[in-house]
């Protein structure tokens, strides 16, 4: 807020503020303890995987036998490609939308609106059956578009960015219009680069979600060359040649470090971006 | 710019993301209600009308209804612990407390992990004998217990999860809720004496109820869509204690194969969210109108 700090009268002082700042701090402990658990078991030998001595010894064993153990690499190099080409479909595709809803007066709109917001209701996880079916006759079961199609045309991100190009004022428009932009260009130079903070966090939302996604790709993937790194995970400790925990727990923190990583560099874009565009 | 060619640029704009949504969702939407109305092909059958047999073999199918009580005890036992905790999380967040930014940090960081790798932890925490719960509980002299291999505990360990996961995410709603509220409303409610609870309970609680419903609306819909935990920790398992009608579909769709029958499980999880969407719309077009 601008002005002098005003002083807010339920903040907590003296003792208040040490027992509110001890439960909070409990209650964040407790929160990160099971990803704690996770580092130490996959950090340190088996045997010590439920024995807490501040002497036990480091290693990086577990990470180098999951990485043998099953084709890591290629599952990260599908998941980038997944969710690199989720975002650049949903990027082209939302933006035409919603330049089209924002700014155009054509019958029929309204309906098409409606049309598009259905999807946050009945989400492609549902529609599991019938894309199946789908992927099967355009014949492309087992590839890293078909995990992508049921996502690309994103109702939240047609919302999300329709919400942003209708507070750009009118008036960049006519001026970039009268000299001699066109449509298109119109949209490039002025819509677009003022729509960049939402851009930044709806893309956020989005690599997180497909970076995480499990249920449609497990079911339309069955090949090292198409799986993404949630299924591989899963195919990889389910097996049943008896991997111990201290590796399965390795790969889990594997799946999870480039997100992790990335959250723990940028907390505040990511907080933001999962508040700016949070429905998913 | 005419007016036919405004309508020709704005259809055209429109038509990729039309032609992929209606490929992807009001097909399939639609499809599904057909196909629960015909059998499942098998071999050289075709699949044939068969009326509502799809429906009447659902009504009979005891794993059916199981699977739909632990959906609804799923949200449930998930929505109103999680929303208090977000609640809770977020007042003391909004305060001055010592390591607020690592405490925010804390609460939030499941949420951008995946639900599957979350799982994997989990399990490893509820394992009989070796996992960390047993192992603390056992120095309390409590008696060992499968947690996730019996029936009475199982779906209160996917619970659990559930919350862990979601209540983080939650939170930064209403910390972006609270920030917006008047600093003088505090002032004026101190000068009237009222208690921090009181102020809670009576203007930052009410004011917050935009964010509540906006977040319950989201949460019911989460709670019929979520099954990965369910895939990675029990499978559905023991004797279908976790199985969620999500997961019940999956497993007719994909290990049975019988399609005709889950599109009729579909078709109720369609009623059952459209339901929940006259909500949703109702709550995005009034976010439509505020702007």
């Amino acid at each position: 807020m601008n002005g002098p700090m005003r002083v807010d009268p339920y903040e907590p002082r003296g003792v208040a503020r040490v027992v509110e700042s001890a439960g909070a701090a409990l209650l964040a402990l407790f929160w990160v303890l099971p990803l704690l658990y996770a580092l130490w078991t996959a950090f340190h030998p088996a045997e010590y995987s439920t024995r807490f001595t501040p002497d036990a010894p480091l290693t990086l064993e577990n990470f180098s036998r999951a990485w043998a153990a099953a084709p890591f690499a290629r599952y990260f190099l599908n998941s980038f490609l997944l969710v690199t080409l989720v975002l650049a479909c949903q990027f082209v595709l939302c933006t035409l939308a919603a330049y089209a809803f924002a700014r155009y007066e054509f019958p029929g709109r309204e309906l098409a609106f409606l049309l598009v917001l259905v999807q946050l209701m009945i989400m492609p996880d549902v529609l599991i059956v019938e894309n199946y079916r789908t992927m099967s006759r355009l014949g492309v079961l087992d590839s890293i578009p078909a995990i992508a199609l049921p996502y690309v045309a994103s109702a939240f991100g047609v919302f999300l960015l329709r919400q942003t190009f209708k507070t750009v004022p009118r008036e960049l428009d006519d001026a970039a219009r009268v000299e001699g932009a066109n449509a298109l260009q119109v949209l490039m130079r002025v819509y677009v680069p003022l729509a960049r903070p939402v851009y930044i966090a709806y893309g956020l939302v989005s690599v997180s979600y497909h970076w995480n996604n499990f249920l449609w790709p497990l079911i339309v993937t069955n090949s090292v060359e198409s799986r993404p790194l949630t299924v591989g995970l899963q195919v990889f400790s389910s097996g049943d040649q008896g991997i111990d925990w201290s590796v399965i727990c390795a790969a889990t923190l594997m799946t999870s470090a480039p997100l992790l990583l990335a959250f723990l560099l940028f907390q505040r874009q990511f907080v933001q971006s999962f508040m700016r565009a949070g429905i998913r | 710019m005419t007016r036919l060619s405004a309508s020709i640029h704005g259809w055209l704009l429109l038509l990729p993301a039309l032609a992929l949504l209606a490929l992807f969702t009001h097909f399939p939407a639609v499809a599904t209600l057909i196909d629960s109305f015909y059998s499942t092909p098998r071999g050289a059958r075709g699949s044939v009308y068969v009326g509502l047999d799809n429906y009447l073999t659902m009504v009979e199918d005891p794993v059916f209804w199981t699977s739909l009580v632990n959906s609804i005890w799923f949200a449930l036992g998930t929505i109103p612990i999680s929303i208090a905790l977000a609640i809770l999380m977020a007042l003391w967040v909004n305060d001055r407390i010592a390591g607020r930014t690592l405490v925010r940090m804390a609460y939030f960081t499941p949420t951008i992990l995946p639900m599957i790798a979350v799982a994997n932890i989990w399990l490893f925490f509820y394992t009989p004998q070796y996992g960390l719960l047993e192992q603390v509980l056992g120095t309390l002299g409590v008696p060992s217990h499968n947690w996730l291999g019996s029936p009475s505990t199982a779906l209160t360990c996917v619970i659990v999860v559930a919350i862990w996961k979601e209540a983080g995410f939650f939170m930064i709603f209403y910390l972006a809720a609270l920030q917006q509220i008047a600093p003088h409303l505090a002032e004026a409610a101190a000068l009237e004496g009222a208690s921090r609870w009181t102020f809670f309970r009576r203007v930052q609680f009410p004011l917050l109820m935009p964010t509540t419903l906006f977040v319950l609306v989201n949460a019911v819909i989460g709670a019929f869509r979520t099954v990965d935990h369910v895939i990675v920790m029990t499978r559905g398992g023991p004797d279908n204690a976790t199985s969620l009608l999500l997961f019940h579909l999956y497993q007719v769709g994909f290990s049975f194969w019988d399609t005709g029958y889950a599109a009729a499980i579909t078709a109720v999880l369609l009623a059952i969210l459209a339901t929940l969407a006259f909500g949703q719309y109702f709550f995005l077009e009034r976010r439509v109108h505020y702007r």
